[in-house]
């Protein structure tokens, strides 16, 4: 299994920000023309948003609103409304997505492996609408907010359980500009 | 009784040659008289072609083959003793000049050659010198009932593992990843003269551009009026011209339309914020439209014209009952759609046929999901969990005879292709 575009989750990053100025992941713009024989994906353009190990705030307050903005929400079964515990986590985000005018993230929606394959991707895209829709109404412009899915084809968790169907029922977020200097809201 | 004693003769006939290299198959009769008896007779020098055109003719479900390596006496056609293995009718193959083959029917009822062609044929057996083997197989099965087999095909898949396309043979071998390593995608579907294909990439950016692969070259464009977008669940018309898909918005999933050979006119076919229309097919005549739609409550399968227009439920559905209905495919003859829907919470395939407005089930066993028509109009292929892991299955849907196809890791997103057997 070849997975060089995983994601990597922003509370990993942020996980590991304090110690090796982890690259972000770069943005890729398509490319008009391909050929086969290009191989393995090399590595993308310059990466947009090297995170600093200590900034004006502090290394700890850092890791800290990095770790708050990629926290994941869940979603119950062939569901795409926020629940109720899952507020305060878009809340916290979208205070610091207010606090700091140039930052731009992308949510990506999941879904679990039950339900078809290519629906999935439609009720992926439900739900990174839902979170989105919930920051905007929390004062974020819309357009700092992009929203992809994935549908059920990056779990976290391979397993067909109950257990792994409920982590991988989820939204992700990544910041995409304006990361580089972070601000603790008020 | 009658039965009973040809099987015997059958097992008799196994044991004789069993001394030989492997070499009978005895199919099972499902139905007697419907599908005929059929020997190929075994064919010196041609040992490769012999084997492929043997199994060919038993997954066109059409006969039932009987294949011998050694023949009992060398010279003439011992139609009496065929007869008492079952057949009905015997096929020959010999090599012809130019390095071609031909292939000799008989009647062994009548006792006479019922006809002949000759097809210039790469005899090795090996890469793609394969298709050439399945062309002369599908070109027996049309001398035979006057239709072709479906041997000369291909089937574009989803690797679950790696989340690259493949591309198997009809038969199960000639296994090949076709997109790049560490490049995600989904939903491949090929273009009608076989020479391409289309699929999604997930573009680090989040959004999901549809590329358009040519299999000769493995040159890659992606569609430039999907570069910025979330494309879903391409597909192609019958003429070449057009992809048709779904594209994913703030205002949920709606299908388009747009011609690929001018690279412009983009059009929207499906309106209305809060429902989701996607997993669009064409009818094999281009007029009209095959896709699914929540705007009822859960998945369903509706038709429009092809322009958006007199859209209505197709399959029908119990209001609060009948389980999600996805990934329609409407079957190259115009008959028949077949899709998935959830049963018991499983997805089983089903037919549906257009002119007797009949549902039937094809599967019960497991999860069974994304059916894709063979070009009969007869076979499909499909997704099944029911040995443990997901793996292509194809089903003959006149006998219900199924096979699998060997992959060696998990299969997704099957996608046949029409014939590719005559030159283009």
């Amino acid at each position: 299994m070849s997975e060089r575009h995983v994601l990597v989750p922003l509370a990993l990053l942020a996980l590991s920000a304090a110690g090796c100025g982890k690259k972000a992941e770069p943005v890729v713009v398509p490319q008009a023309v391909d050929t086969a024989r290009a191989g393995p994906a090399t590595p993308g353009p310059t990466p947009q948003q090297p995170i600093q190990p200590v900034d004006t705030e502090g290394g700890a307050t850092r890791t800290a609103l990095l770790a708050d903005l990629g926290n994941v929400i869940h979603f119950d079964y062939d569901q795409d409304l926020v629940k109720p515990e899952d507020r305060p986590i878009l809340d916290r985000k979208a205070a610091i997505l207010m606090a700091n005018p140039a930052l731009r993230i992308r949510i990506s929606g999941h879904a679990d492996s039950r339900g078809s394959d290519e629906y999935n991707l439609v009720l992926g895209n439900k739900r990174a609408l839902a979170a989105k829709n919930y920051l905007e109404a929390k004062g974020v412009n819309a357009s700092r907010i992009d929203v992809t899915s994935f549908g059920e084809e990056r779990p976290v968790d391979p397993a067909e359980n109950e257990e792994a169907w409920a982590k991988n029922r989820r939204d992700e977020f990544e910041i995409i500009a304006g990361g580089d200097r972070l601000v603790a809201p008020r | 009784m009658r039965r009973l004693a040809l099987t015997a003769a059958a097992l008799c006939a196994l044991a004789r040659a069993a001394a030989g290299q492997d070499t009978v198959r005895v199919g099972i009769t499902y139905q007697p008289g419907v599908r005929p008896g059929l020997v190929v007779l075994p064919a010196p020098g041609l040992d490769s072609v012999h084997a492929m055109v043997a199994r060919d003719l038993d997954f066109s479900d059409r006969f039932e083959v009987i294949a011998l390596s050694q023949a009992p006496v060398s010279g003439k056609i011992n139609f009496a003793f065929y007869r008492t293995l079952g057949a009905a009718l015997a096929i020959e193959l010999v090599p012809a000049g130019g390095g071609g083959v031909t292939a000799r029917l008989y009647d062994l009822v009548a006792e006479r050659p019922r006809g002949e062609l000759t097809l210039p044929v790469d005899r090795s057996g090996v890469g793609e010198s394969r298709l050439s083997i399945h062309a002369l197989s599908d070109e027996i099965v049309r001398l035979a009932i006057g239709q072709p087999g479906v041997a000369a095909t291909r089937i574009l898949f989803l690797g679950d593992g790696d989340k690259r396309i493949w591309r198997v043979d009809s038969d199960g071998a000639n296994l090949a990843a076709v997109t790049p390593a560490g490049v995600q995608v989904m939903s491949p579907s090929w273009s009608p003269d076989g020479a391409r294909f289309a699929y999604v990439q997930f573009s680090r950016d989040g959004s999901r551009p549809i590329v358009m692969q040519t299999l000769a070259s493995g040159t890659r464009t992606v569609l430039p009026t999907t570069a910025t977008t979330q494309n879903i669940t391409p597909a192609f018309s019958p003429d070449g011209r057009s992809l048709i898909l779904a594209r994913l918005s703030d205002q949920g999933a709606s299908i388009y339309a747009m011609n690929v050979q001018e690279l412009c006119c983009v059009e929207r076919l499906t309106g209305g914020r809060f429902a989701e229309n996607f997993s669009p097919a064409y009818s094999p005549d281009g007029r009209r439209v095959v896709f699914v739609s929540s705007r009822a409550g859960g998945q369903q399968v509706y038709t429009m014209a092809a322009d958006g227009t007199d859209q209505e439920l197709l399959v029908p559905f119990d209001f609060g009952t009948t389980g999600n209905s996805n990934a329609p495919d409407w079957s190259p003859d115009g008959a028949t759609i077949a899709f998935h829907r959830e049963v018991g919470g499983a997805p089983q395939i089903y037919t549906f046929d257009l002119a007797g407005r009949r549902l039937k089930a094809l599967t019960s066993l497991g999860r069974n999901q994304d059916p894709s028509w063979a070009p009969d109009g007869r076979h499909i292929v499909f997704v099944s969990n029911r040995t443990g892991r997901l793996q292509l299955f194809v089903i003959d849907t006149e006998t219900g005879r199924s096979r699998q196809l060997m992959t060696p890791g998990a299969a997704r997103l099957p996608a046949w292709s029409r014939s590719l057997g005559r030159p283009r």
